[in-house]
C-alpha cells in the first residue's frame, strides 16, 4: 500500500470520527485525531490479524488511551470488523459501541478507558507469546497524559525485567490533556531518556509522517528489544479549529462546526 | 492443621506438573501466599512483578487473555483494595478468565495489624457484575474449590487465610459454584459461617447442643454466587439466624444473607463480624477475642436472641 493510498484512509477515518462524535453529541475528537496515522499503519500496513489455532489473533493490539474509541472504531471499521453505517450509533443506549472500548466490540482484544493499565495487559500477551514461542506482536497505545498514572513506569519495569521484546508501545505525544498543557499539568521532562532509562529501546517520530511510523516499528522488532515509540502529535489533526486546542480533548460539536470540519476534510 | 494458603500452594504444584499451562504471578509475596512451591518447580511459570499489584494483575490478565490457566496471587488487601479497579475494569469488565487467589484476609492476619487486614474484600468484591467469589474454610475444600475454578470461566476471588485452621472435610464432599454444605439438622437456628470462622461455628453448635439448642452450620464456601435456596430452608426451618465472618459486617456474609431474607423472606438476622471498625496489632486468637468472633460470642448471641 502507498503513501497516497494511507492518507485516504486515515482522511476517511478522520471524516469518520467527527462524524461519530457529532452524532453522539460526545467524545474526545481531540486525542481521536492525533493517534489516525497510528492507527492507519497499524491496521492497513503492519498487524497480522488473522489468528491461531487458539482463535487470538496473531498480532494483538490495546487502545490504552481508551478515549479514542472512536478513532478505533473507525480503523476496525475499514478492516470489516465492524459495520461502516453502525459507527454513527456511537455512545447511544441502543448501540454496542460504548463510549469507551469493550472487549464485546468484535475486534476489540480488551476494553479499556481507565487509565495508564494497557501497557500491562500488552505486556501480559507478548509473555505468554515469549513463553510458548509463538510469533506475532503486541502493539499499544498510550497517550502522553495518561502516562502520568503510575501504573505505567511499573509496566516498564516489567517490561525490561522479562525481556518483553515482542511488545511495540507508541505514545501519542500530543502534549495536551484535559487541564491544559502535560508540559504545565504535570511535566515528563526528557521523555525519551526517562523511558530509555528503564532499559526500553525508545524512539521519537513524527506521528502524522507514514514513513517514520512505518520504519519506527521496523526499527522497533529489529532492536529485539521492548520497544517505545514516542510519537509527536497535534491534537485535533486534520481539523483546524480544534488543532492543538485542549479544549477540544472531549466535547462534541455544533452542526457549524460539523460542517466546516467536514469541509476542511473534503465533504461529507 | 492447615492453612488454606499452603493447601494453595500445594494445588498449584499438583496442578502444575498435569498441566503447563497454569501460569502463575505473584507480586514479593511469594513465600507467604506460598506460590514460591510452585516457583521452586517450574521457574519458568511463575511470574514476580514485584511490589506493583495494579500491573500485576494487569500483566495476568494480558496473560490469561491468551488461553493460559493463570493464578495471581498477593494478600487481600492488595488484591482487592490496591488492585480493586484493574480487577473491576480489565479482569471483569473484560470478562478475563483469571483466578485471584487473595491470601492473609481478615482479622487472622494478627500482628501486621489494620492496614494489612483487608476486612472489606468481599464487599469489594461482591458488587462486581460477573465476579465469582469463594471462601474456602480448610486446605481439603480449597484445592476441592480451586479445581472448580479451573473449570468456571471468567474471573474468580478466592479468599485464602495465613493461619492454619482444623481440617473440617473429608475428600467425600463434593463443592459446586453457588453451593454450601449444612452441618446438621437442628431446628432450633442456623450458624452461617465462612472460611476462619466455620470451624468457630462448629465448636459453638457442639456447646449449644449440650445446652440443649439443636442447631445446624452453614458453610458459605460459594459466596457469588450464594445459595439462596440454602439460606430460605434454613430461614423457614429455623428461628434463630446468626452469620459469623472475618470481615465486616457491612458487605460481607451478613449483610448477603439479609439481602436474601429481605427480598425472598424476611426475618431477623444477628451478624458478627467487624463492627465497622479497623483491626489492629495483636494474635489472630487474640483479635478474635476482642472483635467477638468466639464460640463465646455466637453461644451468647444465640441464646440471648430476640
Amino acid at each position: 500500500m502507498n503513501i497516497r493510498e494511507l492518507e485516504i484512509i486515515a482522511n476517511n477515518l478522520r471524516k469518520d470520527v467527527i462524524s461519530m462524535i457529532y452524532h453522539a453529541k460526545s467524545g474526545h475528537p481531540g486525542g481521536s485525531l492525533s493517534c489516525i496515522e497510528i492507527l492507519t499503519v497499524l491496521y492497513h500496513v503492519v498487524m497480522d490479524l488473522s489468528e491461531d489455532s487458539k482463535g487470538n489473533r496473531i498480532d494483538r493490539f490495546i487502545l490504552s488511551k481508551g478515549h479514542a474509541a472512536p478513532a478505533y472504531y473507525s480503523v476496525l471499521s475499514s478492516k470489516g470488523f465492524i459495520p461502516h453505517e453502525d459507527l454513527v450509533t456511537l455512545r447511544k443506549v441502543t448501540s454496542y459501541l460504548e463510549g469507551h472500548p469493550s472487549n464485546k466490540i468484535n475486534g476489540v482484544d480488551c476494553s479499556s478507558g481507565s487509565l495508564g493499565q494497557g501497557l500491562s495487559i500488552a505486556n501480559g500477551i507478548g509473555l505468554s507469546k515469549k513463553i510458548s514461542n509463538e510469533s506475532g506482536y503486541v502493539y499499544c497505545l498510550l497517550g502522553d497524559g495518561e502516562i502520568e498514572e503510575g501504573q505505567f513506569y511499573e509496566a516498564l519495569m516489567t517490561m525490561n525485567k522479562y525481556d518483553i521484546s515482542n511488545v511495540i508501545f507508541f505514545i501519542d505525544n500530543n502534549n495536551l490533556q484535559i487541564d491544559g498543557k502535560v508540559s504545565e499539568i504535570k511535566p515528563h521532562l526528557d521523555l525519551k531518556n526517562k523511558i530509555e532509562s528503564f532499559g526500553i529501546y525508545t524512539q521519537v517520530i513524527d506521528g502524522h509522517d507514514f514513513n517514520e511510523i512505518i520504519s519506527s516499528i521496523d526499527y522497533a522488532k529489529n532492536s529485539k528489544k521492548p520497544s517505545c515509540i514516542i510519537a509527536n502529535t497535534i491534537k485535533g489533526k486534520g481539523v483546524s479549529f480544534m488543532e492543538n486546542q485542549a479544549a477540544w480533548h472531549g466535547k462534541s460539536l455544533n452542526e457549524e462546526q460539523y460542517m466546516q470540519a467536514m469541509k476542511e476534510l473534503g465533504g461529507i | 492443621m492447615k492453612s488454606t494458603r499452603k493447601a494453595y500452594g500445594e494445588f498449584l504444584v499438583e496442578k502444575g506438573r498435569q498441566d503447563k499451562d497454569i501460569i502463575v504471578f505473584d507480586a514479593d509475596l511469594a513465600m507467604a501466599t506460598c506460590t514460591n512451591m510452585f516457583k521452586q518447580e517450574f521457574p519458568d511459570r511463575h511470574f514476580d512483578i514485584g511490589i506493583s499489584e495494579q500491573d500485576m494483575v494487569g500483566t495476568a490478565c494480558g496473560m490469561a487473555m491468551s488461553s493460559k490457566k493463570v493464578f495471581a496471587s498477593t494478600f487481600a488487601m492488595f488484591m482487592a483494595g490496591r488492585a480493586y479497579e484493574q480487577i473491576r475494569n480489565t479482569a471483569a469488565y473484560s470478562h478475563v478468565n483469571i483466578n485471584l487467589c487473595a491470601t492473609h484476609a481478615g482479622l487472622a492476619v494478627g500482628e501486621d495489624g489494620a492496614t494489612h487486614q483487608c476486612i472489606e474484600d468481599i464487599a469489594l468484591m461482591n458488587v462486581i457484575p460477573t465476579m465469582k467469589i469463594f471462601s474456602p474454610a480448610d486446605d481439603i475444600s480449597t484445592k476441592k474449590i480451586l479445581n472448580i475454578c479451573l473449570k468456571e470461566d471468567g474471573p474468580k476471588y478466592v479468599r485464602l487465610g495465613r493461619s492454619e485452621v482444623p481440617t473440617i472435610y473429608d475428600n467425600s464432599y463434593e463443592f459446586k459454584l453457588g453451593g454450601s454444605h449444612t452441618f446438621g439438622t437442628g431446628k432450633a437456628g442456623t450458624i452461617f459461617a465462612t472460611g476462619n470462622t466455620l470451624n468457630i461455628a462448629l465448636e459453638a453448635k457442639e456447646v449449644l447442643e449440650n445446652l440443649g439448642k439443636d442447631v445446624r452450620v452453614v458453610d458459605l464456601y460459594s459466596i457469588k454466587p450464594i445459595d439462596k435456596e440454602a439460606i430460605l430452608k434454613c430461614a423457614k426451618e429455623t428461628d434463630i439466624l446468626l452469620t459469623i465472618e472475618d470481615h465486616s459486617i457491612i458487605g460481607g456474609i451478613g449483610s448477603i444473607v439479609s439481602d436474601v431474607l429481605c427480598t425472598e423472606y424476611p426475618k431477623k438476622l444477628y451478624k458478627i463480624g467487624v463492627k465497622d471498625k479497623f483491626g489492629k496489632s495483636g494474635s489472630a486468637k487474640e483479635l478474635y477475642e476482642l472483635y467477638g468472633l468466639t464460640k463465646e460470642n455466637i453461644i451468647d448471641k444465640f441464646i440471648s436472641f430476640k
